[in-house]
């Protein structure tokens, strides 16, 4: 018997006191969640919790084991630093969809069943999506709601799969699926998206940037790599993750060297990141799934980092374009330092955190010979340097002097700040604490001399070609301006689609008006006016066309006319009639 | 009252055109020594190409200068439109 609780839902139930508590007990409640969860964790020995039969299935709430707890610890650390840097929001949307999205990923990583896992994996997407709508402006409305229909067309796609697997292979357990049956490819795709697949990414360039200062830290941590963490459970070794990886890491770089929002910047290069983590899963050996883990530990922490410094730099400026900062140095020291130290983390640059786990990606690469990916992977490493390790600090914090002069970040949020700047520092420089809790054990060693030689070249000459394009001039400028990615499809797409059908459907609405509502029922009036006369003149119209004869038409005409205006038919012709309708009449009789 | 921003009393550090002409120094002759160190030491490698004299260095230069003129003539020309584009 263990006297833990299911691991989501300490943040989620514990959510709810957030509704009345108010001022420094609500601030002490939210930063003391993530540590009782942990605690909680801690509680739960490796296997499988909280199993009972619900129709013919096995759902089990929690199934601990090496993959799902690295997971468990990380998020645990960010939901602590996030909650911690949002500690002056005072808004119950915000605070409490805050708390409940990371138990939601909390939730996806322990399940141990499909349904528990879609009903938590549709839970992130309810409470993430509050937290971008919460901005409350014009842009945040729209993006979370265009967030919102794609994850649940995405969650969609994953429900028809799960159904199907669920009715073929008889059971719901959660574990390797692997790329066969036709439900395996909708499940698949379903994690795509929001996984932020090429074509499947622009929700994520379109939200993460609109969401508030606070949000984007949580966003930035879970969607993204709850995916990653159902993939390297139930795809590892999925030879399409490594094609998909690498157009994950190849083509935003390009996008954020162009890009002037700073958070749209690195919203591209977090696509860029997971790109590393997908090639790794696709790749399947045990150096390359512990190289996507690790990464993915890494990138929660400095992609955090980097989110932080931009959004405490809006919460003081009121500003995140390129165009409109610079020089911040001098009145933010701190979150500069703290932006350099996540810059050089994402960069990879020897004794910080992202050398240690890109790194494995990259060995795992060249040594199943994969030539093309290794040098794409290369190609992302010095793009990533480039955008997001010099050009993020560079503009915010140096480059020409804005002007602005502003307060230091608050408080709580240099702390939280700091704490995630030192746990990149110190993975960086004791990699092995990060090692012993991979998925498989390893002995890899990151710093060996060859390797730190060539990362530290690469790095330098990067960062040289960086500095002759800016004094030479040829380094794009920033301009205001929006760039179109493929989330254009949907948003100008469906204004043609709508014309388009407005079109179609108006014009099929006007025949039909024309035709029945007022063609026909004219025709018909005509017709009802005087029906013996219209029945004869078009039998004698038929009689002169069929003979070709003219002559007598205009006199059979004239007939007509006179006879029914009249009523002069000859009472002969009344008693023919009623003998043909006796005769057929009593012909029936008899025959039936 | 705000004290209105004289520009030149706050040149600190980073802004004063000595300074930067010093660190641009600094970072170039760091540069030259990163590459010289492939003349003394021979890198452990798994592909061939990785065996060149200043293999990654060289990739890093071109790799960027390749992003920055692909990004700057062929895809902003491509994506770039007004900032109200979504808007109206």
């Amino acid at each position: 018997m263990i006297n833990a609780l299911p691991p989501a839902t300490v943040l989620i139930l514990g959510a709810l006191p957030l509704l009345f508590l108010k001022g420094k007990a609500k601030g002490t409640w939210m930063l003391l969640l993530p540590i009782l969860s942990f605690i909680n964790l801690m509680a739960l020995p490796e296997g499988s919790h909280w199993t009972f039969g619900f129709l013919n299935f096995e759902i089990t709430l929690a199934k601990v084991d090496r993959l799902s707890l690295i997971f468990g610890y990380i998020f645990h650390i960010v939901a602590f630093i996030a909650a911690l840097y949002a500690l002056h929001v005072d808004d119950r949307i915000q605070n409490i969809s805050g708390t409940i999205y990371a138990g939601a990923a909390l939730g996806v990583t322990f399940a141990g069943d499909m349904f528990t896992l879609f009903v938590f994996w549709e839970l992130l997407t309810i409470s993430a999506t509050f937290l971008v709508l919460s901005r409350r402006t014009k842009q945040a409305i729209g993006a979370g709601s265009r967030y919102f229909m794609v994850h649940v067309a995405g969650g969609l796609c994953l429900l028809a799969g799960i159904i199907i697997h669920v009715q073929t292979t008889g059971s719901a357990a959660f574990g390797y699926i692997g790329l066969e049956s036709f439900a395996s490819y909708l499940i698949f795709i379903g994690v795509g998206v929001n996984c932020a697949w090429p074509f499947m990414h622009s929700w994520l360039v379109d939200s993460y940037p609109e969401a508030t200062i606070t949000g984007t830290i949580y966003l930035s941590a879970f969607t993204t790599k709850t995916a990653v963490y159902f993939l390297t459970r139930a795809y590892p070794g999925t030879e399409a993750l490594i094609w998909i990886g690498v157009g994950m890491a190849g083509f935003p770089i390009f996008y954020a060297v162009i890009e002037n929002d700073l958070r749209r910047v690195l919203a591209y290069s977090l696509i860029n990141q997971v790109g590393f983590m997908m090639v790794g899963i696709g790749i399947g050996t045990h150096l390359a799934i512990n190289g996507a883990v690790a990464h993915a530990f890494n990138d929660i922490l400095f992609k955090g980092l980097l989110f932080m410094t931009m959004g405490a730099v809006m919460y003081r400026t009121g500003k995140i374009r390129a165009t409109d900062l610079g020089g911040l140095y001098k009145s933010m020291p701190w979150t500069c330092t703290f932006c350099i130290v996540g810059a050089a983390s994402i960069s990879a640059f020897p004794l910080f955190s992202g050398f240690v786990s890109k790194s494995m990606v990259m060995e795992a690469a060249s040594h199943g010979d994969l030539r093309f990916v290794w040098f794409v992977l290369l190609f992302a490493s010095a793009g990533v340097f480039h955008h997001a390790g010099i050009k993020i600090p560079f503009f915010a914090f140096f480059s020409h002097d804005s002007g602005i002069r502003c307060k230091e970040a608050p408080k709580h949020m240099l702390l939280a700040m700091g704490i995630a700047a030192s746990l990149c520092i110190f993975i960086g420089c004791f990699p092995q604490f990060l090692y012993a809790h991979l998925p498989f054990a390893t002995d890899y060693d990151p710093y060996s001399a060859s390797h730190v030689i060539s990362q530290t070249q690469l790095l330098f000459f990067s960062a040289l070609a960086f500095t002759l394009l800016l004094l030479g001039g040829i380094y794009p400028a920033e301009m205001r301006s929006t760039n179109i990615d493929f989330d254009w499809t949907y948003r100008k797409g469906s204004r043609w689609l709508y014309k388009a059908c407005g079109q179609l459907f108006d014009s099929i609405n006007a025949f039909g008006d024309r035709v029945f509502m007022q063609e026909l029922p004219k025709a018909l009036a005509r017709f009802v006016q005087d029906p013996a006369a219209s029945i004869q003149k078009h039998g004698a119209r038929l009689l002169s066309e069929s003979t070709g004869d003219e002559g007598p038409l205009a006199r059979r005409l004239a007939e007509a006319e006179y006879r029914t205006k009249n009523s002069a038919y000859p009472v002969g012709g009344g008693v023919f009639l009623a003998v043909i309708f006796l005769g057929v009449l009593s012909l029936f009789y008899m025959l039936f | 009252m705000k004290r209105p921003i004289d520009i030149d009393e706050e040149l600190r550090m980073f802004d004063k055109p000595e300074n930067i002409k010093r660190l641009l120094i600094i970072f170039f002759i760091a540069s030259t020594v990163v590459i010289l160190i492939d003349l003394v030491y021979h890198r452990h490698t798994v592909f061939a190409w990785e065996d060149y004299f200043g293999f990654y260095a060289v990739f890093g230069f071109v790799a960027c200068v390749v992003l920055v003129i692909v990004s700057k003539y062929i895809l902003r020309p491509l994506t770039m439109r007004k900032e109200e584009y979504y808007d109206d």
